[in-house]
């Protein structure tokens, strides 16, 4: 098929297709372009400030408490993400009711709707006078402008990601362990705890790390219900905006490299942990 | 206590299963269920492990209506064929895993179930492996281990459903025979399923030649070869390559 | 009576599953959906579709149908071009290049628009040049494009390289073996096998283009009747307290984002495996 023999040129093993060179340079132009430079021109622009005068702009209260609630706020919402997650995956997979293929279909909503639009419906349905938050209110419990709102907004948009990471693997458990810890005396709920939960659980941290670092970053679908006060109920987003507004690149450059490093942190051991739990298959 | 199966039905929605098979089972026996795939000894096997369900028929077993009692409760030991160990837990605790479910009162000690299962970790010839993993065993290694875990219970009963297919030749006629000279130390009733018939009759007390959900013929290895009843078994056991000397 | 097969779970316990199913859906998804279409019917249809035929709110929808008009080919020609790259050829470094196209996924949005304005914004790398040149980038369509392009970057690229990967090189090196060229092999045999993969990646694209709310809300500067996609007008109008129009226009994002669900539904289903369903349900 070749005419002339392949070079064994080390990094590349020559094929019978042409246009590699032309394919490939193509696509590193264009994720240069559009990703590679955009983001090597954030990470290069907190030091304008010098090193400790970045540290000086992460540590200031204002910074801290906005990542803080960030992170935090992130992190409850991913917890429950993975709760409801769950229940969510096993009965879709597992169980026939009414209505199945449309709740299948919905849960990818938030996904598909802008943040915007989630933002001001969440707003418009915890708030004081409004459908859940009024009844809500007259428990005691203030939804809307609080940081409670905020992690409502952050689990309703984390929650297609551990139910569509946990539903195949649901779906290729084989019967054989569940019907041998029967065999062996096991109720469901030892069976499920014991058996069924240390093979999910691999899944389960991808799809939870996958809500997390979505959260971390939302904007959208936040601020209509968060209320927005510094130190209180400002979220890191938001506080990169107002510092563009008042024209302080450095500092917003630097709140953003913060976020991403610290996301970085927090992300990629428990991918490690993550694929060492998988691998004793 | 032996084992009577009173003719037992299963339909799946296009074929039935089972139709009409009775047997019974004397206590202490090895009983192997013979036949090609699509006879219904596995289907015959689940439904004595609680797994499956008949249509119609009685099992009594112990004084009791078999087919009324749970499968967590009939301590029916069950080794699958394709092990169905649990990937997570050590060998050890795959092991154990029978005797640490049980409801408090009736669980034994901690140290009582480590003894138990360094006790049958002997029994089966894996010593020392019961930090191990299952994916760090060889197939017959996790056969053992299977084994192992369905004695752990003490069953009163043991089903086996084609326990050697998945390894290659010559670790199969060790196990079985392994297996056999088990069964003649600890006596349980054993039943299991296969399709080998050179297996079935090396080891089994019992043979049941199955085929298209029916029992053909019932009785020692001995009886069968030397008097296949119908044509089917006559058949079955040509192609077999043993050397009947039929009618 | 049958009695329960034991690897059936108690019939209470699937009856509180699908409860707990239905009911988180219901609160979490089915209800923001359902204050959005009422609070825009609030005041009657007149109402509705005075809001809707607003000047600015018009040129909105122009602006967001431009942006998604330009963004969508430009990551669909990408997207296409990095999956042919790495399913076709051998080379090292392809894990390397994956992620990196993965990254924009993990990137919050604000940062997404933030790294544009650090380049083009008036303090930017360019900024004193495009000023000299008057040329506008932020605050203007290109940066609004821009922006957009970045977050729906990896769309199409991550539906298609499982795909054609799992595809193999086998149909086109056929192809070039009976005479023809890459560009042959490439529309004639590759584009075929694709063409469900592609239409669910586009569809994905758009969804995000048009609602993408954070990235563009930092490179827009908000101008009125210039530079508010949709999502941005919404915001305009709630922060206006003119709450019939905002929900008005987030109901067409709403039903955007349901006739995405459905179609992306059907793709799903009728043709699974042309998408490479992998990592799907």
């Amino acid at each position: 098929m070749t005419t002339a023999a392949p070079r064994a040129t080390g990094w590349r093993k020559p094929g019978v297709l042409p246009g590699f060179k032309l394919s490939l340079g193509f696509t590193l132009f264009y994720l240069s372009l559009i990703v590679l430079i955009p983001l090597a021109a954030l990470f290069l622009r907190p030091w304008t400030l010098g090193l400790g005068g970045f540290w000086a702009e992460v540590t200031s209260p204002r910074v801290l408490a906005a990542l803080k609630l960030s992170f935090g706020a992130a992190a409850i919402a991913a917890a429950i993400n993975s709760i409801l997650g769950l229940v969510i995956a096993w009965t879709m997979v597992r169980y026939r009711f009414p209505f199945k293929r449309l709740v299948d279909a919905l849960v990818d909503l938030p996904l598909a709707l802008p943040t915007a639009v989630a933002g001001i419906a969440l707003g418009a349905l915890y708030g004081p006078h409004e459908w859940l938050g009024a009844p809500l209110l007259a428990y005691g419990i203030k939804v809307a402008y609080t940081p409670l709102g905020i992690i409502v907004a952050l689990t309703f948009i984390g929650l297609p990601f551990v139910v569509r990471t946990l539903q195949p693997v649901i779906a290729e458990l084989g019967m054989d362990a569940e019907e041998a810890a029967a065999t062996l005396g096991a109720s469901r709920l030892q069976t499920f705890i014991r058996v069924i939960f240390p093979t999910l659980a691999p899944a389960l941290l991808t799809g939870t790390v996958l809500a997390f670092a979505r959260a971390v970053g939302e904007y959208g679908s936040v601020i209509f219900i968060a209320g927005n006060l510094p130190m209180v109920s400002e979220i890191a987003p938001l506080l990169i905006i107002i510092k563009l507004e008042q024209y302080d690149y450095a500092g917003a450059a630097a709140i953003a490299v913060a976020m991403l490093t610290v996301s970085l942190a927090i992300v990629l051991p428990l991918n490690i942990i993550q694929a060492r739990l998988s691998a004793r298959r | 206590m032996s084992l009577v199966v009173e003719n037992i039905r299963k339909r799946f929605s296009t074929h039935p299963a089972l139709d009409g098979v009775s047997f019974t089972v004397p206590q202490g026996a090895f009983v192997a269920l013979l036949g090609p795939s699509g006879s219904g000894k596995t289907t015959l096997l689940r439904i004595l492990g609680g797994l499956e369900y008949p249509d119609d028929g009685v099992v009594r077993f112990a004084d009791l209506n078999w087919l009324t009692v749970p499968a967590r409760e009939r301590r029916a030991g069950f080794v699958f064929q394709h092990y169905a160990l649990f990937r997570y837990m050590t060998v050890a605790q795959n092991i154990a895993f029978g005797l640490s479910v049980r409801p408090r009162r009736e669980r034994p000690s901690r140290a009582q179930i480590g003894r138990r299962v360094e006790s049958l970790l002997g029994l089966v010839q894996l010593e020392g492996l019961g930090k191990r993993y299952p994916s760090q065993l060889s197939g017959g290694q996790r056969q053992r281990v299977a084994l192992a875990r369905a004695l752990a219970i003490e069953p009163r009963m043991l089903l086996l459903d084609e326990p050697f297919g998945a390894l290659d030749a010559k670790v199969r006629k060790d196990l079985r025979g392994w297996l056999r000279s088990l069964h003649e130390r600890l006596g349980i009733t054993s039943i299991f399923v296969t399709h080998d018939q050179e297996e079935a009759f090396a080891i089994a007390d019992l043979v049941a030649v199955m085929n298209a959900g029916k029992v053909e013929q019932y009785g020692t290895p001995q009886e069968v070869r030397a008097a296949p009843k119908t044509p089917f078994v006559a058949d079955f056991l040509d192609h077999g390559g043993m050397d009947a000397s039929r009618l | 009576m049958t009695p329960r097969r034991p690897t059936e779970d108690p019939v209470a316990a699937r009856f509180c599953l699908i409860a707990a199913t239905i009911g988180i859906v219901f609160l979490f998804l089915i209800m923001p959906l359902a204050v959005v279409f009422s609070q825009a019917a609030a005041k009657g249809g007149a109402a509705l579709l005075a809001s809707l035929s607003d000047e600015d709110t018009l040129s909105a929808v122009r602006l967001t149908l431009v942006v998604a008009a330009i963004a969508v080919p430009c990551n669909l020609v990408f997207g296409i071009c990095a999956a042919w790259t790495i399913s076709k050829y051998d080379f090292r470094g392809k894990a390397v290049l994956i992620s990196l196209i993965d990254l924009p996924f993990s990137v919050s949005p604000v940062i997404s628009g933030l790294v544009f304005v650090l380049i083009f914004g008036m303090q930017g790398w360019f900024g004193p040049w495009l000023r000299e040149h008057e040329i506008r980038i932020i605050f203007a369509l290109p940066g609004i494009v821009l922006a957009t392009i970045f977050v729906t970057f990896p769309f199409v690229a991550r539906e298609l390289i499982p795909l054609m990967t799992d595809q193999g090189r086998d149909e086109e090196e056929a192809a070039i073996s009976l005479g023809a060229t890459g560009l042959q092999a490439f529309f004639r045999v590759t584009l075929p096998n694709i063409k469900w993969g592609l239409l669910y990646g586009v569809l994905l694209c758009n969804a995000r283009a048009m609602g993408e709310f954070g990235a563009v809300s930092v490179v827009s500067g908000h101008i009125r009747g210039q530079t508010n996609t949709m999502p941005l007008q919404v915001e305009v109008l709630y922060n206006d307290y003119n709450f019939v129009a905002a929900f008005a226009v987030a109901s067409i994002l709403a039903l955007l984002a349901l006739i995405t669900l459905a179609l992306k539904s059907v793709l799903e289903w009728r043709y699974a495996d042309e998408i490479a369903a992998t990592h799907r349900h």
